[in-house]
């Protein structure tokens, strides 16, 4: 099994170069200035515009962009991500071995390096929070804490009716950890490389009680150590987090094992309106922010600051309702097949694509982006035609069903800029095929999200961004067996064992090129079924003002802040 | 006098009591009942069995309300759905973001109401009054946001001269003792960080207070005019005072108490403006909080703040009556 | 008598008290004859009253005055983020930015506004005037109770009160005219129960008192007509009132969801999120309002004046 750490390698080698061009580029154009000295300048603030608070700081328990964003500076994890890309790459492990079953891994740790509270990370530390993701208890074990873990290695020590596939970590010595997993599955370790498992500061950990939650499922009331003591790796040191202002402050790790950061400091600063982030940075009291509406990348660029458009990497899809959620009333007439290629058929993706998506959005022809292992050119595919979609429903004998609709207020997704808009837009195109539509309008968290997930709407609107260049983490994510034999709520709670026999065998094949075949496949079998329609890849785009250099786009929105400079 | 304001401390009482009642009732009448809104529509039917258990929510209605209001006497509304924060804590964490900010509109809106009204009667039929009048119609007639949105593109973004955001410029390192930031600057002698945080009330403190500036612009108008044309007026006139004295003795004093009138009136009103004028300018205060609160369903907080916001109006319902006391002679006799 | 907002319900107690003065008449001309006079000879009020007219008209025919289908995505296929067209022919205000027709979503807008203001505003009035009369004509121990409801209703801020309600009821758009009705009722509830005590003492009363007319017919003939001129006044300033407060409730996210229905309040609040493409999509309906509610202000500022005894010196 020697494919694997050769990949990761190869990938890494790859990134170094990357780094190394780019450190060749900088010091180019600095020197064309003159005058300046050859590298980016240090020092300095920069403010950053959020578009929400970050929940807490403990990434253990983080499932939010926002919270990522803020930790994502502060947290490393043993991988991270390819600078601009979706590979992962080696970040607190230098390089890693794989055994022949695939069940073993064995991590070879970087030398040398401290957490912000000054003690060491080493294999033991590695170990401590493996096993501390393993024997989370009560509250900590509930999806609206620790979500990713959930996804990535199922259940917990406490839980054994949801057995977990981590088996153990051991700490051969200062710098080897080996990690036991007890099934292969091709989310690892390429999971990794989310925040979520990022190793802090044992000692910290500890001594701020950062496993006590409480309050309840959707209200959890986090640990000190969350709050106030957040204890990694990263280039960047937590200082303070005001929360009346929704201010973050972070400052320089100055004992930093990378290359020394080169900002003193970051903020950021929560501006939940889009406008108001917008009309803040002109006004020059923010440096940048994320989720630029895309009406004003042009007219952002021609007042000079840089808008910084990410490769799309999420996908907008329309969910329909499978209808076997317990409890809800489904619509019948989605069991049809007819039906569910008659709203494909009637939806106008092209139209969506250029006039409400920024430039470079793609129209979608499966639940993931073309550019993910897995991805088929050869799926079923429903082009824009309405009189097909007439036609469709007639057959099947259901003219004027009626829909309903359910879209979400008060939110912008990267790969959904303005739902309101979107949800307009398709429903004039399915009231023009001969359906009915009954909106309904919920704010995104938690109503529109609960609604959804309870199985309330027909049809809604959703989408993802993808967490690392993995097929699972897209369509398994979607339209992989859940615990009660269908596929997730969100996705309508459909039974299809087809597909859940594709994904899962594909999940469990250690070698990628057939597994890459056996996604491709899985991707053939969904668009025959269509439990969904996949709308559009979407790039977002952060922006930042000219004085702002070294801020590379993440297409995983994982943006890390330690090679940008600014100047004043 | 201090019979009067123990009269009326002690008349809030059944107020409290009322509004407590309301604001229980609201919470058992959202959909799914508390239980329900607390812990989301996905919450499993022993999820919900396991919180009425822990909340008492499995108790007689009574014993349920009196619980709430034992627990709504200590100021404890529980925790925040969406910080996990008690909410008692943010409240009083931001209180004084929007008391600033309210106090500088009410300056405001009094500093430049009262003066214009004046002139305006004064100069009864010149430009500057049909100009005020249609001005203050305007500024009533106006959506308080739409206001908030033009002043900030203005004066933030196309001039520049002032912040268009937030309490306090995010680079400046203030220290904070009691949250009144233009208070802290002067306490701890930070004078920039003062400057900065008045600053930060100005554009704001504009939009809030247009409304009551509107209002009180009309009212001293109308009621100057009024009191001109009193008797004791031309008296005063005819018995020879010097101008200045009849403005300053009898007209300015005599107009001035439906305008304090109409300033206790709008100190209720500018605490539901600062929702929109806070959310505009994401200004963290109160009323930032309620429209987070709105959209994270975070029912613990919306209950906590408005009945926290219902007391503060009642007091200061409670404060104007008391000057008016003082002001009116007549209020103080019955 | 409590402490909250003592200060405000004095207030409308003083309209109350002034527009419950038994009328005299002057010189055998009615009341509303004479105010009906004053009302013509004065500027403002007829030019609230033309914005008024021009408003129901427009809203009354709106689906024959609009070019356009208010809905149809004409000219989406040529909508670019960051760019919407403007005023071309067969579009004389642009298009917003699902490339409809602006100019019909302001006309066909009017009938919501208008539904809005008119619904929430009678809804204020009928509950406010029946909690009023029941207070004003039992008095004792009645006018206590309904008059403590009141004051707690008064003692919550108004938009916080709609938001509770909104956020009680669901996003719909009956709630959001019920949020807007809730924060009238106790302004009509005191403003009614004020004019009717204060005709309590008076002499037609006493006279009627001591004729036998029975307590019912005393209030429901003569005392309720007498004292609804303030509730007239009111009921006028409350509709722009309600209009702006409906702008608000959709800033805030508890409008109507239903946004194929055009509504001003819905399309300003909306349209911030292209100010920098295209302000017109913003200016536009803020005019509508703004001008609408200046209108009904004029018109009852002009009616308050008229039915004032006060002015009629």
């Amino acid at each position: 099994m020697q494919r694997r750490p050769q990949r990761v390698l190869a990938a890494s080698a790859a990134a170094l170069t990357a780094v190394t061009l780019a450190a060749c580029a900088s010091s180019d154009r600095d020197s064309g200035e003159g005058g300046e000295g050859g590298e980016a300048q240090s020092g300095g603030t920069l403010v950053f515009g959020a578009a929400g608070d970050p929940a807490m700081l403990d990434p253990a328990f983080g499932s939010d962009g926002e919270t990522f964003r803020v930790a994502r500076q502060i947290h490393e994890g043993l991988l991270g991500n390819e600078l601009g890309g979706t590979e992962p790459v080696p970040e607190l492990a230098e390089d890693y071995e794989v055994s022949e079953d695939g069940l073993e891994y064995t991590f070879n740790l970087r030398q040398g390096v401290t957490f912000h509270d000054g003690t060491d990370f080493n294999a033991e530390a590695v170990c401590f929070n493996f096993d501390r993701w393993y024997n989370f208890e009560g509250l900590a074990t509930s999806p609206s804490a620790s979500y990713y873990y959930q996804a990535v290695f199922g259940g917990f020590a406490s839980t054994p009716d949801t057995p977990s596939i981590y088996e153990s970590c051991e700490a051969t010595d200062e710098s080897t950890a080996v990690i036991r997993l007890t099934q292969v599955t091709s989310k690892f370790p390429s999971a990794l490389a989310l925040p979520a498992f990022s190793i802090q500061s044992p000692e910290a950990l500890q001594q701020y009680d950062a496993d006590n939650l409480s309050g309840s499922e959707d209200a959890l009331s986090y640990s000190e150590y969350a709050l106030e003591h957040p204890t990694g790796t990263g280039p960047f040191r937590f200082e303070s987090w005001d929360r009346g202002n929704g201010e973050v402050t972070l400052v320089r790790n100055e004992d930093y094992w990378g290359d020394a950061p080169l900002l003193d400091e970051i903020i950021f600063r929560t501006i939940p309106d889009g406008n108001t982030r917008r009309q803040e940075l002109q006004s020059g009291a923010i440096d940048g922010y994320d989720f630029v509406a895309p009406a004003d990348y042009q007219s952002l660029e021609d007042d000079g600051f840089q808008v910084l458009v990410r490769d799309p990497f999420n996908i907008l899809y329309l969910g329909f309702n499978g209808g076997n959620v317990p409890g809800t009333q489904a619509n019948p007439a989605l069991q049809n097949p007819q039906v569910r290629q008659a709203i494909a058929h009637a939806i106008d993706r092209e139209t969506i694509v250029n006039s409400l998506l920024p430039e470079g959005a793609e129209a979608a022809t499966q639940f993931m982006p073309p550019t993910v292992d897995g991805w088929a050119d050869d799926v079923t595919t429903y082009d824009y035609d309405p009189d097909r979609a007439r036609q469709l429903l007639q057959e099947a004998g259901a003219e004027g069903t009626t829909l309903r609709f359910y879209y979400p207020t008060e939110v912008s997704r990267p790969y959904l800029p303005d739902p309101a808009a979107m949800f307009q837009v398709i429903s004039q195109n399915l009231t023009d095929a001969g359906f009915t539509i009954e909106p309904v309008a919920l704010p995104w968290n938690p109503d529109y999200l609960n609604a959804v997930q309870a199985g309330q709407a027909d049809i809604h609107l959703l989408g993802w961004t993808g967490d690392y260049n993995d097929a699972y983490n897209f369509i398994g994510t979607f339209f992989a067996e859940a615990s009660n034999g269908q596929a997730s709520a969100e996705f309508g709670a459909f039974s299809n064992p087809e597909i859940f026999a594709a994904l899962a065998e594909a999940d469990a094949e250690p070698d990628a090129s057939a597994r890459t075949e056996q996604y491709q496949e899985a991707n053939r079998l969904i668009m025959d079924y269509l439990p969904g329609v996949p709308i559009s890849h979407s790039p977002p785009a952060l922006v930042v003002a000219d004085n702002v250099e070294g801020l590379e786009p993440s297409p995983l929105t994982a943006e890390v802040f330690s090679t940008v400079s600014i100047t004043d | 006098m201090l019979r009067f304001v123990v009269r009326r401390l002690l008349q809030l009482i059944p107020i409290l009591l009322g509004l407590s009642v309301l604001l229980f009732a609201w919470l058992r009448a959202l959909p799914g009942g508390p239980a329900q809104a607390a812990l989301g529509e996905r919450a499993t039917p022993e999820a919900i069995a396991r919180y009425n258990e822990l909340f008492g929510l499995d108790q007689p209605l009574y014993v349920q309300y009196l619980r709430f209001l034992g627990r709504a006497v200590q100021l404890d509304f529980g925790n925040s759905a969406r910080t996990g924060r008690p909410v008692t804590e943010e409240f009083l964490e931001r209180m004084p973001g929007t008391i600033e900010l309210t106090l500088f509109a009410m300056v405001f809106a009094i500093g430049v109401g009262i003066p214009l009204g004046y002139l305006a009667a004064r100069r009864h039929g010149s430009w500057l009054d049909s100009t005020s009048v249609v001005g203050s119609l305007l500024g009533v007639a106006t959506p308080v946001f739409f206001l908030a949105y033009l002043l900030r593109l203005l004066f933030a973004v196309e001039l520049g001269w002032l912040p268009g955001s937030g309490r306090q410029e995010v680079r400046i390192d203030a220290t904070r003792i009691t949250n009144f930031y233009v208070l802290d600057g002067l306490l701890t002698r930070e004078w920039d960080a003062a400057w900065d945080a008045f600053l930060h009330l100005v554009l704001p403190g504009i939009a809030l207070g247009t409304i009551p500036l509107a209002i009180i612009v009309r009212i001293t108008r109308a009621s100057v005019l009024d009191v001109v044309n009193e008797d004791y007026v031309r008296t005063a006139n005819a018995k020879g005072l010097a101008t200045a004295t009849v403005r300053r003795r009898h007209v300015i004093r005599n107009a001035l108490l439906p305008v304090s009138t109409t300033i206790g009136l709008q100190t209720g009103l500018l605490l539901s403006g600062a929702v929109l004028t806070e959310t505009v300018f994401a200004f963290g205060g109160v009323g930032s909080a309620i429209f987070d609160a709105i959209f994270a369903r975070d029912f613990a907080v919306l209950q906590g703040f408005i009945l926290m916001l219902a007391v503060v109006y009642v007091l200061v319902n409670l404060l104007v009556d008391i000057s008016y006391g003082l002001l009116d002679p007549r209020v103080r006799v019955r | 008598m409590s402490a909250v907002g003592d200060v405000r319900r004095r207030r409308i107690d003083e309209l109350a008290a002034r527009a419950g003065q038994v009328p005299e008449g002057e010189g055998g001309v009615s009341l509303t004859r004479s105010a009906f006079r004053r009302l013509r000879r004065n500027p403002v009020a007829i030019l609230g009253a033309v914005i008024v007219v021009v408003f129901l008209v427009v809203a009354a025919f709106a689906p024959l005055l609009a070019p356009r289908d208010p809905l149809a995505q004409t000219l989406l296929s040529e909508i670019r983020p960051g760019f919407i067209p403007g005023s071309q022919p067969g579009f004389p205000l642009g298009v917003d930015e699902l490339g409809r027709d602006l100019l019909s979503r302001l006309i066909v807008g009017s009938r919501q506004s208008l539904l809005i203001g008119v619904v929430s505003t009678l809804l204020g009035v009928v509950v406010g005037m029946a909690l009023g009369v029941l207070a004003g004509a039992f008095g004792g121990w009645v006018d206590t109770v309904v008059m403590r409801f009141v004051d707690i209703i008064l003692s919550i801020p108004s938009l916080l009160m709609a938001i509770s309600i909104s956020v009680l009821l669901g996003q719909n758009q009956w709630s959001l005219m019920i949020a807007i009705a809730v924060t009238q009722v106790p302004v009509f509830a005191r403003l009614l129960r004020g004019s009717m005590l204060a005709q309590r003492g008076s002499d037609y009363v006493l006279a009627a008192q001591a004729l036998g007319i029975r307590r019912r017919r005393i209030v429901f003939g003569h005392v309720l007509p007498n004292s609804l001129s303030p509730v007239i006044v009111q009921a006028t300033l409350s509709l722009a009132t309600a209009i702006i407060e409906a702008a608000a409730l959709s800033f805030l996210g508890l409008g109507d969801p239903d946004l194929a229905r055009p509504e001003w309040g819905a399309m300003l609040s909306n349209a911030q999120d292209f100010l920098s493409v295209r302000p017109e999509l913003a200016i536009y309906p803020a005019v509508c309002i703004i001008v609408v509610a200046l209108g009904f202000t004029l018109l009852g500022e002009a009616l308050r004046e008229a039915l004032d005894p006060k002015f009629r010196r």
